[in-house]
């Protein structure tokens, strides 16, 4: 998924003479190609990540749109004051390509995991935030990337993804794409947690409980509508992220129903409120939180009762 | 360096915002005076009646706190009516305790200090890529080189050899506590500006000549980022302020003080 975001800029950049590069201090090659093509694009500018957020603002006020990547934590919890006002208050058509969301970094340990960016990320006025589902779906957002008014934050997954979506989904920006239709219990989930729906709805299913998916690739703006309108006539909504349940995409949808005054039995399912010093990989934490399928099926099950 | 007319004219200018808006940075602004005067006046390349002219020189007050200085300047070339000063912090005014972008010709939001190098860079660097004249300048304060941001900036515009960006310090040595040298000494300040790559030059920051001569002729160097230290003295002009922390901010700003503000401006040299 990172290779097709990051292939994309160089695509984009052939399109449109206004898209730029910038990269912190990213592995050794990476888009060299384009780093050939169009040298004066490409910027490496090493960790300084305050520097690169005003850089790419000053580049966006001018009419360029840059598109930043490095790992996800570091571009939301280290400056975050910078993507608030040089980004944001200004709104600015910046992208943030934001490595590793969730707890993709699982071995390396809490401190390059990010699991409350789209939280920290929501409470931005102007913040447009997606994470999509699979190497497909990044492509077709990348696509988009380029009309979207204001920053972007594009939260990227681990890579080799199952690929979950379709080009007939195609992208539309704040449109939630229908994987599988309600059942009695309908999943809304993000990014590759819709992977991990679809597998848990099977499960369901064979259990004897009808499953929908809805996947919600825009967590900001929320599709108020799709969720509604879809999760109309289910037993039980389930939100699935891999995401703290403070802030992400759970919570959007709790205020959302509020909100709305709009009543459903609801389960969230997230990542819980600690550091996560787990180790191994990133499945082995999704598992530990209870959000491989076969907990995601059971806890299901049990608040069905 | 004694202070001429027109020196006069924008602090009385500052003191009739502060005693309209009721509050405001005090210090700090006065100790800009004549930076922004000399770029506003005879330096940058800039259209009040077209802000937003594409070939235009770019300025960002990134200490952002001494907005009433600038405020005066943009008022004074007719960027907005200078009835807007008066009416500064309040409820729905054009211009608050910060500079905004909607503002007509502020570049940038700031305030929350060490963003305007940053973006200076990347502004810096959108010139270069359009092929474009444009120059950037950006005010800094000595207080504010405590922000990392601001090094990691000037790194960046020493590799990308941005001879088309002036940092200017305004340098008056003190910051919201008492003096930066005991809060967060920055000696010797020039030699490690040199060592980040900059072409530095030190100047007496109220000298009006002395600004001009250098102001003038930038960039210094033709492959680096120039630096002007600005030696200023915080509240320069009113002599009962200069160099006194208390007056860094007036959330509760009175006529009284204005009266003794005005009285003081007409004596101090």
């Amino acid at each position: 998924m990172r290779a097709a975001a990051i292939e994309m800029v160089h695509e984009l950049a052939r399109r449109n003479p206004k898209v730029v590069f910038i990269g912190s201090d990213l592995g050794s090659g990476v888009l060299d190609a384009m780093k050939k093509e169009m040298p004066e694009r490409f910027f490496m500018e090493g960790v300084s990540e305050a520097n690169i957020i005003g850089m790419a603002a000053g580049l966006a006020m001018d009419g360029y749109i840059p598109y930043i990547n490095t790992i996800a934590t570091f571009l939301t919890r280290r400056c975050f004051e910078q993507v608030a006002v040089d980004l944001c208050l200004h709104r600015l058509k910046v992208r943030l390509i934001a490595s590793g969301g969730g707890v993709v970094y699982a071995p390396l340990g809490p401190t390059h995991m990010a699991a409350e960016d789209m939280a920290i990320l929501r409470a931005l006025p102007n913040m447009t935030i997606v994470a999509p589902a699979d190497a497909g779906e990044m492509r077709r957002a990348m696509e988009a990337s380029l009309d979207v008014a204001g920053p972007l934050y594009i939260r990227v997954a681990k890579g080799n993804d199952p690929v979950v979506t379709r080009a007939e989904h195609g992208f539309t920006l704040g449109r939630a794409i229908r994987l599988r239709a309600p059942g009695r219990v309908l999943f809304v989930s993000t990014g590759v947690m819709s992977s991990r729906a679809l597998v848990a709805a099977d499960l369901l299913a064979a259990a004897g409980v009808s499953c929908g998916v809805l996947h919600v690739h825009t967590i900001k703006p929320l599709d108020r509508e799709g969720i509604v309108a879809e999760s109309k006539s289910c037993e039980l909504l389930v939100t699935l992220e891999e995401h703290t349940l403070m802030g992400g995409l759970g919570s959007a949808v709790a205020e959302m129903l509020a909100d709305e005054g709009v009543a459903r039995p609801l389960l969230r399912l997230g990542l819980p409120d600690r550091f996560m010093s787990d180790y191994g990989s990133q499945d082995n934490v999704l598992e530990r939180a209870g959000l491989a399928p076969p907990a995601i099926k059971e806890r299901v099950l049990a608040r069905l009762g | 360096m004694k202070q001429d007319d027109r020196s006069r004219r924008i602090r009385s200018m500052i003191i009739d915002a502060l005693e309209g808006g009721g509050r405001g940075h005090v210090g700090a602004a006065l100790s800009l005076v004549e930076i922004v005067r000399v770029l506003y006046d005879s330096v940058l390349r800039v259209r009040p009646s077209e802000p937003r002219w594409p070939e235009r020189d770019r300025c960002i007050l990134s200490k952002g706190h001494g907005c009433l200085a600038l405020y005066a300047l943009l008022a004074d070339k007719g960027f907005f009516p200078v009835a807007e000063l008066k009416r500064q912090c309040k409820a729905g005014a054009l211009l608050g305790g910060h500079p905004e972008a909607h503002i007509p010709g502020v570049e940038a939001s700031t305030g929350a200090l060490g963003h305007g190098l940053p973006i200076g860079v990347g502004l810096a660097l959108a010139a270069r890529l359009d092929r474009r004249q444009s120059r950037v300048f950006v005010i800094v304060g000595d207080g504010e080189l405590g922000e990392g941001s601001v090094w990691e900036s000037l790194l960046a515009a020493a590799k990308h050899r941005l001879s088309n960006l002036t940092v200017i310090v305004d340098a008056n040595g003190m910051q919201s506590y008492g003096l930066v040298k005991d809060v967060l000494d920055l000696d010797p300040l020039p030699a490690k500006l040199e060592a980040f790559g900059c072409a530095v030059r030190e100047v007496d920051g109220h000298d009006v000549s002395a600004l001009e001569a250098i102001l003038a002729n930038v960039p210094r160097d033709a492959s680096r980022p120039t630096v002007v230290v600005a030696r200023t003295v915080k509240g320069r002009g009113v002599d009962f302020i200069e160099n006194d922390a208390s007056w860094h901010h007036k959330a509760q700003f009175t006529k009284e003080m204005a009266a003794r503000m005005r009285q003081s401006l007409e004596q101090t040299p």
